[in-house]
């Protein structure tokens, strides 16, 4: 018994993981395959065809509601992982401050509120500020975005600067090299890594967003995820599966990417 | 001339003073679009509803009012709103189901991933990332076709003569739960492999030596220990469920409402955006107070073993 007996069993622990592993991929498996169906319904099966893909690549309300979600992405990514890298900075490496336990709940404050109910605040306070301005441009889904993004592209810049001492920055001081220069050539290289998992991540939450950008939204503004939202509403074409595929993808490379950047050491 | 003393204080000062500049984007930006608009809903909540929407500004209590009772329209007195409370009801119980029924699934599930050999270990996270990073909608529509009386169950059980007529499942309860359980799965399982990774495999083994069983090793030993990971992974889960928008859009087919469903019906048709603020409040109450459960739970729990 003793050369059998393994510490680390639980009977039934194995199956059931293997029953999370296959239930988590067979929906999505099933997706991409109704995504190459011949026929126009998602019931029957009629050989295999790209019809649904060409379809949606000549739907030019997916071709625009693709670049908005793209752009606003982009655009909120990138002002994020700034911000995010900059707060990283002013958290980090430091002995306790006044102010910095409020830092930390403020910039994970998006993250405790269910996005229902940040939707339904920015809808209020944006409708007045477009009163107000006149403005009813993409700035808001943009800054909406940028805010929520932070947080996620905050978590592994932080983790990457916590894992760096001060000792080749304060190197660099001893040798005279101002503050910025230090930053530009020490502090920047080595948390690279980090900034490009945060911008990744920051990315994919905002292309992934559909209950915000719903409240936010003006009339055509609509950005993939609530143009598929409305389609599934209505009723559903493997056009949607074969949207879902490409958008999978692209998800599934981005996720690829980070987890690499994210894991690699040094 | 200053003391040593003093210039290392005034470095002190001044390095506090740059670490808030530097913070100081992100918060701003936070403020604007996600805290600050929150303290507007509070606002919105003790106003009239305007004639189109939005809102007169003139107090009522109106809204908090009606967010547990009905005015009757003929004699003006106060009972109980069926519906909402129907729909509260609903909406807590679906997100503490899901939250049970991912914890069922996602222990045993991160236990296996912890306990496999280090090389292995990332490959099995890494297939618990792409879903969870995969778009929520398109993992909810997946969802919608193996459900649906066409979907892929249906068809294999009518192939097999278990049924004979599909069963709906689709437009119901039971498909908001299983929609939810599905896409909130990877939220528990992360956290607590997180803590499992952790764990000390001696400790289990001292329990063996003493003529524990499995269970009991598991009960007094694994499960005390990754306790942190299993409240933070409820907590990831119960949040968003509770607030699930797109799950009861989808899969309940706009019937079967849950909170999230009510308070948008409040800005749009139901054009009472004082009620669909009180209501916001109510759930982000209902959040506030899991949470502090979360964290005076994991004070408690804080004493590190080992």
């Amino acid at each position: 018994m003793a050369s059998n007996f393994s510490i680390k069993h639980q009977p039934g622990f194995t199956a059931i993981a293997a029953t999370c592993f296959v239930v988590l991929y067979l929906p999505i498996i099933v997706l991409v395959a109704y995504a190459f169906n011949a026929a126009s319904s998602t019931s029957e099966w009629g050989g295999f065809s790209l019809r649904w893909f060409q379809s949606a690549y000549q739907n030019t309300q997916v071709i625009d509601a693709t670049l908005r979600s793209f752009q606003i992405g982009a655009i909120a990514a990138v002002l994020s992982t700034i911000f995010a890298t900059m707060a990283a900075l002013a958290t980090t490496r430091t002995a306790p401050y006044p102010g910095l336990t409020f830092k930390y709940a403020a910039i994970n404050q998006p993250l405790m509120v269910p996005e229902i109910v940040t939707g339904v605040a920015l809808l209020i306070f944006f409708s007045r500020i477009k009163i107000f301005t006149g403005y009813s441009g993409l700035g808001y889904l943009i800054a909406a975005h940028t805010a929520f993004c932070i947080p996620f592209a905050y978590l592994p810049i932080r983790a990457r600067l916590e894992n760096m001492d001060l000792t080749l920055e304060r190197a660099a001081a001893d040798l005279y090299a101002t503050p910025w220069k230090t930053f530009r050539r020490i502090t920047l290289p080595l948390l690279w890594p980090g900034i490009l998992a945060g911008l990744m991540l920051a990315f994919v939450i905002s292309l992934d967003d559909v209950v915000i950008t719903e409240f936010v939204k003006s009339g055509g503004q609509d950005t993939l995820p609530t143009y598929m939202l409305g389609q599934i509403r209505r009723g559903v074409t493997p056009e949607i599966n074969a949207i879902s595929t490409a958008f999978l993808l692209l998800s599934v490379a981005i996720v690829t990417l980070f987890f690499f950047v994210s894991r690699k050491r040094d | 001339m200053a003391s040593a003393e003093e210039v290392a204080k005034a470095a002190e000062r001044r390095d506090v003073r740059d670490r808030w500049l530097l913070s100081a984007p992100a918060l701003l930006v936070i403020l604007l679009a996600a805290t600050g608009p929150l303290l507007i809903v509070l606002v919105y909540s003790f106003l009239t509803p305007g004639a189109y929407g939005d809102v007169k500004w003139q107090f009522s209590p109106d809204a908090w009012i009606s967010v547990f009772m009905e005015r009757d329209i003929f004699d003006d007195t106060l009972s109980v709103a069926v519906a909402h409370v129907t729909i509260f009801w609903r909406s807590i119980k679906l997100a503490v189901v899901t939250t049970l029924a991912t914890l069922a699934l996602g222990f045993p599930t991160a236990y296996f991933m912890a306990t496999r050999s280090e090389k292995t270990r990332d490959l099995w996270l890494f297939l618990i990332t792409i879903p969870f990073w995969t778009n929520l909608l398109i993992r909810t529509f997946a969802v919608l076709q193996i459900i649906r009386n066409e979907g892929i169950i249906n068809t294999i059980l009518l192939k097999l003569g278990i049924i004979s007529a599909p069963i709906q499942i689709l437009y119901t309860d039971t498909a908001i739960l299983i929609g939810m359980a599905y896409v909130y799965l990877p939220l528990m399982v992360l956290p607590i492999y997180a803590s499992m990774e952790k764990l000390d495999f001696r400790l289990v083994e001292a329990g063996y030596d003493l003529y524990a069983t499995r269970f009991k090793v598991l009960r007094k030993i694994i499960f005390p220990l990754v306790k942190p990971g299993v409240i933070a992974g409820s907590i990831l889960v119960f949040i968003p469920a509770l607030g699930a928008y797109v799950t009861p859009v989808v899969l309940g087919g706009g019937k079967n409402m849950m909170l999230s469903n009510l308070i948008e019906l409040q800005f749009g048709q139901g054009r009472n955006w004082p009620l669909g603020s009180a209501l916001s409040i109510t759930v982000m109450v209902i959040v506030m107070l899991a949470l502090l459960a979360y964290v005076r739970n994991a004070g408690r729990s804080g004493v590190r073993h080992g």
